[in-house]
């Protein structure tokens, strides 16, 4: 779930209507005393984290001179809470609170629907307070096409023993409430304290609400980098995976940094999972063979072996990682040759100098095993396949035995040639380049190149592999970039084709 | 008897013509589901494997009279649109295969499904197949593994994964437990059809004779099912397998629907709850043929 700070949130809540405290976003503490200097009251000063604990964490302060907020708002910025540094601090008028209240929207999965919940009492957690004071907390469940009704919020309010002019205040919230949840498509969005003022009007003090990650694309106007829920800010690799992931709609690749900074020879696994459920199981096996997970991968739902690629790519970038786990459900329906070439070109560009075992049961299982192994032989380090017959326990045994085995093995890093066509030709593919160096198609022999083509798209003109269809239809994924020329012409041609499948960000 | 397709279903497939359309059209026809239609707006009055592609669905309904299944193959955020259109003209089963379906999306299927009495599966399903009959989506890939793998007997698998659905499948066959229906829940933290429902169905179909699941962390599927034994309204014997043991709450492994929130849905949680009403939770995934056959009474 992409979590919104609490300022975010109180956006939102405005935008609806729903009164929150008079306040804005400091940077500085010359922000601070500036905003506390406008506000010309006592002002409470709260860092913006991704944390339910700030007040355990001295994150909220109150101050009663712009000085006093200035000076106490200097120990907040920059301050760890959790894995999180502290980059904004609200600022807003100290309110007169007389009493305190919660509600919250969210989604009930078992029962497939949004449930509202209001409690009379304030400030806990309301799984807290439902357990203390039962009578103090209604729930209902709220049909998504007709919405929350008026005189059905009112009558949640009134379950809790409140009548009158506050029945009618707070029911008016919870309806907002409601509509603010359906238009972002929350997961949950969360009022805690919603608060009646020493002057009778209701403010939301306090609020968390959460987008679903799957809607996050119709709400650009949130600004959301990752849609995704973290405990720590994402890291720059965890950006550059997203940014593949997001511009390349074919099958699916999730990726995320469990590990930073661990040294060589710590046990650390580039793990690389296929399909949720087999990933989650390979991720026990191999945990199980005293390995520790580098990041969590999941390339599925027949993604291109362009994307496989650039997920292999950006695993192997993590610097010291000992190995390379590959592996999957075992049995998958997707045809297992795409993820294989994938891997093969990733590992070949980068010369691999780390084991790696790489599970590809499934649909054409045969092929994507003899790919990966006959075009990985000349590799420093050991690189084996396996097939739907052999268990996840078991390629990690095998995992565990080749990193002993490997250990102190001395491996150079082989200089990459590059590749430099006397006479290009070039097309464009969805996501990046194909290059055929015609001098050398000339006096190939195989071409290769021709028939390993997946989607046949090539022709031979004048001995030389040419697009038989526009060089629109190719750029618009006509060209299923599976990889194939590139890799039969280096073994089987002259070596004289290169694919070039940019990573914005990454670095070698 | 299977559970909720055969043979002689009547199905059509919205987004015909789209790239995964297309490929599982094959692997469904191949096998030998029912397809006689294909919806693409914009694109009716083509053919894909000389299915005529229509621009709505009516138009299918007034072609061939009622349909029974619909299978969506249509980008994510055109989904609901899709589901709604099927369920207006009496189609009672939808199956959705993509996955990144808004949630929001995914309970105005659920409100409108209920309205029409209508189910659907998914969504980010791999499918459903009932072996030597008839396969919705995309399980097995091509139609010729699909029978190679999959063996028709008397055991029901039911899965949150895709994959592991395809390989529950594959290691009971290939040990000699054949299956009656094998079906992909989805792995969102809403689906059509969750475990309990289909545990219902297992237990009304007089072929099944007991049921794989595989759970995962997350939701309260499983939970709800050992509800249902205890109330006696599965009374089959159930082998079952949670996935995520190693995963730290807070964090999602995929998919959607794994995820441990407030303490909710954890591993130790789902396998206890499980063994207290007599399901036999295995422990390591390899074992789950021997288990199966074990209990069953079978060689």
């Amino acid at each position: 779930m992409a979590r919104l700070y609490e300022y975010q949130g109180k956006e939102l809540l405005q935008k609806f209507k729903i009164p929150v405290p008079n306040g804005e976003l400091a940077a500085t503490p010359e922000d601070v005393y500036r905003i506390a200097s406008e506000l010309n009251k006592p002002v409470v000063l709260k860092i913006q984290v991704w944390s339910t604990k700030r007040a355990q964490y001295d994150g909220i302060q109150f101050a009663d001179t712009p000085e006093e907020a200035r000076e106490k708002s200097s120990s907040l910025f920059g301050k760890m809470v959790h894995n999180f540094k502290v980059e904004n601090v609200l600022v807003e008028e100290k309110i007169e609170i007389k009493s305190e209240f919660y509600t919250g929207l969210i989604i009930d999965d078992s029962m497939k629907q949004p449930v509202l919940l209001f409690s009379s009492k304030g400030g806990s957690g309301i799984e807290e307070i439902a357990k203390e004071c039962p009578d103090k907390v209604t729930k209902r469940y709220i049909d998504v096409l007709t919405g929350l009704k008026d005189y059905q919020a009112r009558e949640m309010v009134r379950k809790t023993g409140i009548s009158g002019k506050l029945q009618l205040q707070l029911g008016n919230i919870l309806v907002k409430l409601f509509d603010v949840a359906k238009k972002y498509e929350t997961r949950a969005a969360e009022i805690n304290p919603l608060v009646l003022t020493s002057e009778g009007k209701i403010i939301a003090a306090d609020c968390r609400i959460t987008i679903e990650d799957y809607a996050v694309f119709r709400h650009p106007e949130l600004g959301i980098e990752i849609a995704r829920e973290f405990d720590r800010p994402p890291s720059e690799l965890d950006k550059i995976a997203y940014n593949v992931e997001k511009n390349d709609y074919r099958g699916t690749f999730y990726f995320i940094q469990m590990e930073q900074g661990f040294k060589k020879g710590e046990g650390y696994v580039g793990f690389h999972g296929a399909g949720g459920g087999g990933s989650m199981m390979s991720m026990d096996a191999v945990i199980k063979q005293g390995f520790k997970i580098a990041n969590f991968t999941d390339t599925s739902g027949n993604p291109p072996a362009s994307k496989v690629y650039r997920a292999a790519k950006i695993i192997l970038s993590q610097k010291n990682i000992d190995a390379y786990f590959g592996s999957g459900s075992g049995v998958a329906s997707q045809e297992q040759f795409h993820s294989a070439r994938g891997l093969v070109k990733a590992f070949r560009e980068q010369n691999l100098s780390i084991p790696a075992v790489i599970r590809l049961g499934g649909n054409q299982e045969d092929l994507a095993v003899d790919i990966l192994q006959e075009y990985t032989k000349d590799l420093p380090a050991p690189v084996e396949g396996y097939k739907k017959d052999d268990s996840a326990d078991f390629c990690a045994e095998r995992l565990r035995i080749l990193v002993d085995k490997h250990q102190n093995a001395a491996v150079q890093k082989k200089k990459q040639e590059l590749f430099l066509p006397k006479e290009p030709y070039t097309f464009a593919t969805l996501t990046g380049t194909v290059t055929f160096d015609h001098a050398a198609c000339l006096c190939c022999k195989t071409k290769a190149c021709i028939s390993a083509c997946g989607p046949q798209i090539l022709n031979l003109e004048d001995e030389k592999p040419v697009l038989a269809i526009s060089r629109e239809e190719a750029a618009k994924g006509k060209c299923t970039e599976c990889l194939a020329c590139e890799l039969e012409c280096e073994f089987h041609g002259k070596k004289a084709t290169f694919i070039s499948l940019p990573i914005p960000g990454l670095t070698d | 008897m299977a559970i909720l397709i055969d043979e002689n279903k009547k199905v059509i497939i919205q987004g015909i013509t789209g790239r995964e359309g297309m490929a599982r059209t094959k692997l469904m026809m191949g096998y030998g589901t029912n397809v006689i239609a294909g919806v693409t707006p914009g694109k009716g009055g083509g053919e894909v494997l000389q299915v005529p592609v229509y621009d709505t669905v009516a138009e299918c309904v007034e072609n061939f009279g009622d349909i029974d299944v619909s299978v969506i193959f249509v980008p994510a955020p055109l989904v609901k649109n899709a589901a709604l259109e099927a369920f207006d003209h009496g189609i009672h089963l939808v199956v959705i295969i993509p996955d990144r379906v808004p949630i929001w999306d995914v309970m105005e299927i659920v409100r409108k499904a209920k309205e029409t009495n209508a189910r659907f599966i998914g969504p980010n399903t791999l499918g459903l197949l009932s072996p030597g009959k008839a396969v919705l989506g995309m399980i097995g890939g091509r139609a010729e593994t699909a029978r190679e793998w999959f063996k028709p007997g008397n055991v029901g698998v039911a899965s949150r994964s895709g994959g592991i659905t395809s390989s529950i499948a594959y290691y009971l066959s290939s040990s000699g437990v054949g299956l009656s229906s094998i079906v992909h829940v989805g792995g969102d933290a809403i689906v059509g059809t969750p475990h309990p429902d289909v545990m219902k169905m297992f237990e009304a179909d007089p072929e099944t004779k007991g049921v794989v699941m595989f759970g995962e962390i997350g939701t309260s599927q499983e939970e709800q099912v050992a509800d249902l034994i205890e109330n006696g309204e599965f009374t089959k014997p159930l082998i079952a397998y949670i996935g995520g043991k190693a995963a730290k709450e807070g964090t999602r492994f995929s998919h959607a629907g794994a995820i441990i929130e407030g303490g909710r849905g954890t591993y130790e949680g789902k396998v206890k709850r499980l063994k207290e009403v007599g399901a036999h939770v295995v422990d390591a995934f390899n074992d789950i043929s021997v288990v199966t056959k074990e209990v069953l009474g079978m060689d």
